[in-house]
């Protein structure tokens, strides 16, 4: 679907199913955030089971990514005050899901725009997220690698071999595919943007809405022990860790995040 | 500067797709040879049907054993997934089928497997879908002949049988320009030779059934989705970027972007067409993929020894392959197929069909058949087989004359096989 946020149209999958009917209020509404350099199929597990089972589900393609008008946005506070915006356009307060540096935003959003936000579901996040030099290098010039570099850090060691939940799709393949596709320098500039946060931990000790981590112990680009910080200043975290995914419990464990959904909302 | 962490290309051939099986332990590939999955519950079942959860239910749409062998292709070709089918010939069907609707229109390759040319040419138009075939070494050709109603570019790597080799790169740009996919039979190539998504290309198919599998044990054919078309974009692709009625309203563009097309196939195409691949033809080919990588080499080795042979011959006289300097497309081969334009020639016999004749009725240990891309070196003359359907005017402007034989260099002792065509050769001389 579509909608309109300062005046730019958001490109949004909501599993088909409108989020506008007449039972709409009664569900609760999922605003589901992508990382650096992805779009919202990331949640493509997430998002169409979500909204058979009772929830509006919104999963964004971010300003500039996907098929949502551009610019892109160039920090996590101004991408922050965009997720307050989305909320209002979409009529109430958003329960938001956010991997990386969507789960930066989520954080952002709810100590400052804390009205806009009535729980968050955060994955593969860190205090802090360092960028690997190369990495920042080749996505500031465009180069394929970038793709490739992610793809290959972004999932446990297990999708070495793959074994794709979805058979016949292959997850590195497909993240390479959907960062290669990105428009050009959004990658760049995300990653520098999450290089450059630095208030995640005093977000998340602002945080007052029910909040689950979903962390997975094999995470190589923010690992576990990176998100500690995090952990032990939230006030009403709940932790789900995952012995073997990676950075994408999203892709890597489908089952898994459904249910620890399934349970934040339920308590949310 | 650091590598990208994943396992290189002939680990992949071996492991792609695959873990050890975490209840028995098993190291192979088992074979799941069952038709459906117990569902864990009324949930979990409306789930997968409805495509909220995915996994597998009925061995028609998707199976443990072959989704090994999809995904261990989609990764060796650099794609995003894959769809196995019964045979190459449904996976060009499939991929068609899947993308054009009655009315739509193909630019094709006139250089390409006898089989596909006669889908495009005389079955699809019943179905509304029609195709103009063109020089597939003329860029402008492609580019000339994009109409309107014009929603997909189709053509061979390396072409049949002249081994045209395709330039990839300037084939896709035309058809992106165009806003149009380009599909590609790399058949002949496979991954090993070359990787078609790396230079633009948006689809590849393989029958399966040749050097992939290896062994002529078993047909199959796959389609691989290269992810990086964007379906959406122009409104040409309503089967993607418009919603279906098939899974409550569903647009698999939105939902799935880059693995859109491979969503599509295996929900509708699979599920209504039936294509699909058995678990033990998966099997058996998953043992050829293993060792793609060290047969395509010797396949190459045992090819380069035998246009030696040719070329020095004097009953022969022309040889077609991209290793000779005759060859139209000599230097491209050299740039795109660095470790060589595969195990597939041609070359006329002097004496025209008679002697064609004799020179197949001669050979020893080659096999007279219609196949391609075996462990064993096989033989054929094209007219009258795999091409018979073609007009003497098509077959012309495919480049097969009377007097061709089409050669698939096998993995036996190139000496051995040196010798059986040199014998045969000089048999087919003698009137
Ligand atoms: C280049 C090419 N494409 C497609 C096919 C059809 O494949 P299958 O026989 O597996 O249906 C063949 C078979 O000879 C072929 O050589």
């Amino acid at each position: 679907m579509r909608f309109d946020v300062d005046g730019r149209s958001v490109h949004a999958a909501t599993g088909a199913v409108p989020v506008d009917g007449t039972d709409a209020t009664a569900r609760p509404l999922v605003l589901l955030l992508h990382g650096a350099g992805m779009d919202r199929t990331v949640w493509s597990q997430q998002t169409r089971w979500l909204a058979h089972h009772d929830a509006r589900a919104v999963a964004v393609d971010l300003p500039g990514h996907g098929r949502s008008d551009g610019p892109p946005l160039g920090s996590i506070a101004e991408l922050a005050a965009w997720v307050a915006a989305v909320a209002e356009a979409l009529g109430g307060p958003v329960h938001v899901v956010g991997h990386s540096m969507g789960a930066f935003i989520g954080l952002e959003a709810a100590a400052h725009h804390a009205d806009s936000v009535a729980s968050l579901v955060l994955m593969g996040l860190g205090a802090a997220m360092p960028v690997h030099p190369d990495l920042q290098a080749a996505a500031d010039a465009d180069d394929p690698l970038a793709a490739d570099l992610m793809a290959g850090w972004m999932h446990g060691p297990d999708q070495k071999f793959g074994v794709n939940p979805t058979p016949g799709m292959t997850m590195t393949g497909t993240s390479r595919a959907v960062i290669e596709t990105s428009p050009d320098g959004v990658l760049g500039l995300d990653l520098a943007m999450c290089a450059a946060y630095d208030g995640a931990a005093d977000a998340a000790a602002a945080v007052t809405c029910p909040t689950t981590l979903v962390l997975g112990r094999l995470d190589r680009m923010t690992p576990r022990r990176a998100a500690q910080p995090i952990v032990d200043v939230l006030a009403h975290a709940m932790v789900v860790e995952l012995a073997t995914a990676g950075h994408a419990p999203m892709m890597e464990e489908p089952d898994v995040v459904r249910s620890a959904l399934a349970d934040h909302l339920a308590r949310a | 500067m650091v590598e990208p962490d994943h396992h290189r290309f002939d680990t992949r051939a071996l492991h792609a797709g695959q873990r050890p099986d975490p209840t028995t332990g098993s190291r192979a590939v088992p074979i799941h040879q069952t038709t459906s999955y117990v569902f864990d519950s009324v949930d979990h079942a409306a789930g997968l049907f409805n495509l909220e959860v995915s996994g597998h239910l009925y061995s028609r749409i998707s199976n443990p054993t072959v989704a090994v062998l999809e995904e261990r292709l989609a990764s060796l070709e650099g794609g995003v997934g894959a769809v196995c089918t019964s045979s190459g010939q449904a996976a060009l069907h499939l991929a068609v089928a899947t993308i054009l609707n009655a009315g739509d229109h193909v630019v094709a390759s006139r250089n390409i497997y006898g089989g596909s040319h006669n889908l495009l040419n005389l079955t699809m138009p019943r179905f509304g879908i029609t195709t103009t075939f063109v020089d597939p070494r003329d860029p402008d050709a492609f580019s000339a002949a994009i109409r309107p109603e014009t929603r997909l570019v189709f053509a061979e790597t390396l072409g049949n049988p002249g081994i045209e080799v395709l330039d990839v790169a300037a084939i896709a740009e035309v058809a992106h320009a165009h806003g149009l996919p380009l599909a590609v039979d790399s058949t002949f190539a496979t991954p090993y030779l070359m990787r078609p998504i790396e230079h633009g290309a948006d689809i590849v198919i393989h029958s399966v059934t040749k050097f992939l599998g290896g062994h002529g044990v078993a047909i199959g054919g796959v389609v691989v989705d290269g992810g990086r078309f964007d379906w959406a974009a122009g409104g040409k692709f309503p089967t993607l970027s418009e919603p279906y009625d098939g899974y409550h309203g569903i647009t698999f563009t939105e939902e799935f972007g880059t693995a859109a097309l491979s969503m599509r196939a295996r929900a509708e195409g699979l599920r209504d067409f039936g294509g699909c691949m058995s678990p033990a033809n998966a099997f058996y080919l998953l043992q050829g993929v293993e060792t793609l990588p060290l047969r395509m080499a010797r396949h190459v080795d045992n090819t380069h020894r035998v246009v030696e042979m040719l070329d020095a011959h004097d009953a022969v006289s022309w040889i077609s392959h991209p290793s000779h300097p005759s060859h139209p497309d000599h230097e491209l081969a050299a740039r795109l197929y660095p470790n060589g334009a595969g195990a597939i020639l041609s070359f006329g016999v002097h004496g025209g069909r008679e002697a064609g004749r004799r020179f197949i009725e001669a050979v020893g240990l080659a096999s007279h058949l219609a196949n391609v891309g075996d462990a064993k070196t096989l033989v054929i003359h094209p007219g009258s087989t795999t091409h018979q359907q073609m007009s003497a005017d098509d077959l012309a402007a495919a480049g097969i004359g009377e007097e061709l034989i089409r050669l698939s260099v096998g993995l036996e002792d190139p000496d051995d096989i040196c010798d059986d065509l040199s014998r045969a050769l000089r048999a087919s001389q003698k009137a």
